[in-house]
């Protein structure tokens, strides 16, 4: 007998919870135990009295298992609220920051350099046989920067995983 | 705002919340709590002798009662003992607070004596948990967390109070009125979804209701409710495991309840239906069997008050989020306003009473006073002497469970007792103490399995020390009879580790604790002893041996569809393929 796996789609969530001790581990805990996807999750909190977190959950499944996802989330008690940016269609944007530590010297060094900036990327650190880069944008945009740096000498590469928010003037 | 030490605030907390019995055990983390009740007489405490009873017991009062039960117990173990009857609330919807010890804060991350991260392990089992760090919030917690358990979907809720917490004083808050910030589960029926479920129930030639546990936990008046509507629509009514008693047994519409040992009619209904009204329960597989041959036929009206059950199994044609009493009320407004007469069902009846005839439910059985008693006898004996009684039943888990299920007949909620979702054995008893606290003058009787029965068997002391008159009925089969029957079935009888060897003689158990011990042999016995366990005051165990090797049916294999039953010995095959051995 063989285990079947169904594919599905790539969704984003954008959840606010009570900033308190143990809901990130509610929310992941969550995702473990009914065998969801998590895809990249950032989170950090949002208000100026600290009570909120906003969460980021890139996940995927068939719509069904979606609807799930974002039912069971809503469930928590801790939970104020989850929307799913998908639904939004295009309109949202989506944001990823990259820090990328390239090492290497002559050619290599001088082709990372013109690269990053093709893709915008910022010094932020050098020394005379190091960058690092930060680039921001799309997962995707940050997924074509490191496979090119990977040919220039990439040592080190750290993420954040995704922030997304709707477009327009309405509020979460 | 008076100042207090923890401890008193907790007790405190529960006096202004009407809670009027804890059942317990006590140990390091939790002794200020102890010496705080020690000064308050009106709560009463339940010394249990295990924790996982503790928890059984509290899920007993509340089924019982219908009020969230209450548990105390110390860090540690103490709180990894409560762990399975928490899990067991949560599956069933019982609501439940317990309140557990921990270690003071300064040690707590130190692997302290008696430290475990209680919250940690009970996240992903209760409705949410808290661990106190501050005595101001033990106040609104306490009085949130009660809120929590019983407000919407019930459920179990952990508070985790550190000892230094319960010595240090604060504030004793309570909360003026609970508007939780986050937390407010739709009661309120949406009309426009009402209104189309009256349309559709109205347009419906072969409906059926389909009803759980959501119905029990939505109170008494949501019976009413339930009753009312069907006598208007005409439709019959067949249930879940945990909805048995919402709706009267004796009722012609009661089809006997559905599933994997459900009734022929129930399940050939609900497959051949065109409408199905779901009230508060939520498709488990142990209803549907094969999902893609559940109910081809049917539209799909789902009432639940939790929205992560919709669609969550069964994709459903019409969502109606709310309490279940509520909803019920707002579709019988709906259908008088609109002066529906209820179609005529006379050819959907027809063809229920044809499958009503198969009587799935008849088992072969000899009849002589020294024949062995087959079990299904055994439980519709009972169920013949305590009519009139209003008997609670709890049970354990395994056929037992099932027969009773199938063949004790229950008038009205509340009083039928059983782990559902988690299947918890050792269950049964402890639940039976709980609803006997909760009602010391009613008859309740525990359906025991003798291998369930072992598993929470220490709280036969927990009975003789408050003098409770618990009657355990066990249908001794010297099997653990539900794994020897899947072991036929699945394993063609290759009956690895089912047997219940060495087991004790319960009537000198009985004698052993106080007890009164009561054997049935033989069918010729089986009256007389049962009206002798009636009738007998306080706590009386009765060994009643059935025939071991009976199996219950009707049954929907595992990974079958509701036509499948297999509905007496002489269909079962004895093999099976791997897609269905993976199945539970
Ligand atoms: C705690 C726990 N362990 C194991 C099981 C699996 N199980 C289900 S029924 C059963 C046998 C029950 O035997 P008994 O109590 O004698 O009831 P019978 O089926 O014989 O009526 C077992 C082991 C369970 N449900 N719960
Ligand atoms: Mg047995």
């Amino acid at each position: 007998m063989k285990i079947k796996t169904e594919a599905g789609e790539r969704h984003v969530l954008a959840i606010t919870v009570d900033n308190e001790a143990g809901v990130l581990a509610k929310i992941t805990g969550l995702f473990t135990a009914r065998g969801y996807n998590i895809e990249s999750l950032t989170v950090a909190d949002i208000t100026a009295d600290h009570a909120l977190s906003r969460i980021t959950i890139v996940t995927s499944g068939p719509p069904p298992i979606i609807d799930q996802i974002i039912a069971q989330l809503d469930r928590l008690v801790p939970v104020h609220k989850v929307i799913d940016l998908n639904d939004a269609g295009e309109a949202h944007v989506e944001r990823e920051i990259a820090l990328v530590k390239v090492a290497g010297t002559g050619d290599k060094r001088i082709e990372a350099l013109r690269m990053a900036d093709v893709f915008r990327a910022k010094v932020v650190d050098t020394t005379l046989t190091s960058f690092i880069f930060e680039i921001t944008g799309t997962s995707d945009k940050v997924d074509r920067f490191i496979a090119l740096m990977r040919e220039c000498g990439l040592v080190e590469v750290g993420r954040t995983g995704v922030v997304a928010i709707a477009r327009g003037s309405e509020a979460l | 705002m008076t100042e207090m030490s923890g401890a008193d605030m907790v007790v405190q907390a529960l006096v202004d919340l009407g809670v009027d019995t804890v059942f317990g055990y006590p140990g390091g983390a939790v002794l200020p709590i102890y010496d705080a009740l020690y000064k308050h007489p009106t709560i009463q405490h339940i010394l249990v002798r295990h924790e996982q009873a503790a928890t059984h017991a509290a899920e007993g009062y509340a089924r019982s009662t219908g009020k969230p039960g209450v548990v105390l117990v110390t860090s540690g173990p103490g709180a990894t003992n409560a762990v399975t009857g928490i899990t067991d609330a949560l599956l069933d919807s019982i609501p439940m607070v317990v309140l557990t010890g921990q270690v003071s804060t300064a040690l707590i991350g130190t692997d302290a004596f008696q430290e475990c991260d209680t919250v940690g392990i009970t996240r992903h089992c209760t409705k949410h948990n808290y661990l106190v760090m501050d005595p101001d919030r033990l106040g609104p917690i306490m009085h949130e967390a009660f809120h929590i358990a019983t407000h919407g979907r019930p459920g179990p809720v952990v508070i985790d109070i550190p000892k230094n917490v319960q010595v240090a004083t604060g504030q004793y808050v309570i909360p003026e009125k609970i508007a939780h910030k986050s937390y407010r589960p739709q009661v309120e029926p949406d009309a426009d979804a009402i209104a189309q479920a009256v349309a559709m129930i109205a347009a419906s030639e072969r409906p059926i209701f389909y009803t759980g546990g959501g119905v029990i936990n939505a109170g008494p008046d949501a019976s009413a409710a339930l009753r009312q509507l069907v006598a208007l629509t005409g439709a019959p009514v067949t249930s879940t495991l945990m909805g048995l008693g919402a709706f009267p047994s004796d009722d012609e519409k009661w089809l006997g309840m559905l599933g994997m040992h459900g009734t022929y009619e129930a399940n050939m209904a609900m497959n051949r239906a065109d409408l199905i009204i779901a009230v508060g329960a939520r498709f488990d597989d142990r209803v549907t069997g094969r999902l893609d041959a559940f109910s081809p036929d049917s539209k799909k009206i789902h009432i639940d008050i939790d929205r992560s059950s919709i669609n969550k199994i069964v994709p459903v044609d019409l969502a109606i989020v709310g309490d279940a009493g509520r909803a019920l009320d707002a579709i019988i407004a709906g259908w008088q306003a609109a002066g529906h007469n209820g179609r005529d069902l006379g050819e959907w009846w027809r063809r229920v009473d044809g499958w009503r005839a198969t009587r799935c439910l008849d088992f072969p059985e000899k009849k002589d006073a020294s024949a062995e008693i087959m079990p299904q006898r055994a439980v519709k004996a009972l169920f013949d002497a305590t009519r009139g009684l209003d008997p609670i039943i709890t049970t354990e888990v395994g056929q037992h469970q099932m027969w009773a299920a199938q063949h004790f007949g229950f008038a009205a909620p509340n009083r039928w007792l059983t782990s559902g979702g988690l299947g918890t054995m050792g269950y049964g008893f402890p639940a039976s103490v709980g609803a006997q606290i909760a009602h010391p003058d009613r008859l309740v009787i525990c359906i025991a399995g003798e291998a369930s029965l072992q598993m929470n068997i220490q709280e036969m002391g927990t009975v003789s020390q408050y003098r409770l008159p618990v009657k355990i009925f066990i249908l001794n089969n010297e099997w653990m009879g539900m794994v020897r029957q899947w072991q036929e079935l699945t394993y063609e009888s290759r009956y690895s580790n089912s047997y219940s060897d060495s087991l004790p003689d319960f009537v000198k158990l009985a004698d052993a604790y106080g007890w009164t011990g009561l054997r049935i042999d033989n069918l010729g016995q089986l009256e007389d002893g049962i009206k002798k366990m009636i009738e007998t005051p306080g706590p009386v165990i009765v060994d009643c041996r059935v025939a071991q090797l009976a199996n219950c049916f009707p049954m929907i294999p595992s990974g079958a569809a509701h036509t499948e039953m297999l509905l007496q010995p002489s269909d079962v095959t004895g093999t099976m393929d791997d897609e269905a051995k993976a199945l539970v």
